[in-house]
């Protein structure tokens, strides 16, 4: 595996889509090539960082508000 | 009924109920389905449209939509993905409006490949969250995700941020999944060479 193989399955890898053998040959990539380990590190930092923080918070004021407007729009077609 | 008595080998999604009884216009049904699902819809318009105004007035679109189109929602898909796919149509409609001379859609921008090869090989140490404050580290998070293309925005959104399934991402925006693939995957390696610049380890004496 070279390193643009590994970049087509990264992807993949973080999605838990790959077969062992292709896990184990990543892992065999990444334990000899620095920029790949990085690559991979950062990458799933990446989806982590996202993943744990809610960019767009919905106070319970917007909440209600939007609850409301929603409900009234629907229940005025009926 | 033989279905009934076999064991249950896959569990009905409690929302099938809902929807059913939404549709014999049952209305509290109908508003416990919105209660379950506005903040993820607003959240996916604020993600598409990074505008709030906007995506007040596109979650309640989307409800109003669903609750027109009801009779039409066949339960192939969860209701939640039917949902999330009103959504984003409305939310790139909006995009398209305001943007008036350019066409805005989900195949836009994505041909090309810059911005997704590695170039910034730097370890994050510490870890963004130690780096970082909540409120400043979600300013940065913010302000990366708006610089990726719609397109890509758009799949790492509903895969990464909301988890939805990859094929439950396809059939939210009617792409193959082989496209959803490739276009997180781009998503997701522009995204970490853009963070980068905040996140890299600091060289030997360089201020912080
Ligand atoms: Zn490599």
């Amino acid at each position: 595996m070279n390193c643009t193989d590994l970049l087509s399955h990264l992807s993949d890898y973080f999605d838990d889509q790959l077969t062992t053998e292709l896990r184990e040959e990543i892992s065999e990539h990444t334990a000899g090539c620095q920029h790949c380990r990085v690559v991979l590190n950062t990458t799933h930092q990446t989806i982590e960082v996202y993943k744990g923080n809610e960019l767009y918070e919905v106070s319970p004021g917007l909440r209600e508000r939007l609850h409301s407007a929603i409900m009234a729009k629907c229940l005025a077609k009926k | 009924m033989p279905a009934i008595q076999s064991p249950a080998t896959e569990e009905v999604h409690p929302d099938v109920a809902l929807v059913a009884r939404a549709k014999e216009g049952d209305t509290a049904a109908f508003e416990q389905l919105v209660r379950q699902y506005e903040r993820q819809i607003f959240r996916v318009a604020q993600h598409i449209t990074q505008n709030r105004e906007d995506a007040e007035d596109i979650t309640q679109d989307a409800f109003l939509k669903a609750y027109e189109k009801l009779d039409q929602f066949q339960g192939n898909s969860k209701f939640s993905t039917w949902l999330v796919r009103i959504a984003v149509n409305e939310s790139l409609m909006r995009l398209r409006k305001r943007k008036t001379s350019k066409t805005v859609s989900m195949d836009e921008d994505v041909q090309t490949d810059e911005g997704s090869i590695p170039r910034d090989f730097a370890e994050w140490r510490p870890n963004p969250e130690q780096q970082y404050n909540q409120a400043e580290l979600a300013d940065i998070l913010r302000k990366t995700i708006q610089g990726l293309p719609p397109g890509f925005r758009t799949v790492f959104t509903l895969r990464d941020v909301e988890n939805l399934s990859t094929e439950e991402t396809a059939e939210a925006l009617g792409l193959s999944v082989p496209a959803v693939k490739s276009r997180l995957l781009r998503a997701r390696l522009q995204l970490r060479e853009r963070l980068s610049r905040y996140f890299r380890q600091k060289q030997e004496g360089q201020p912080a």
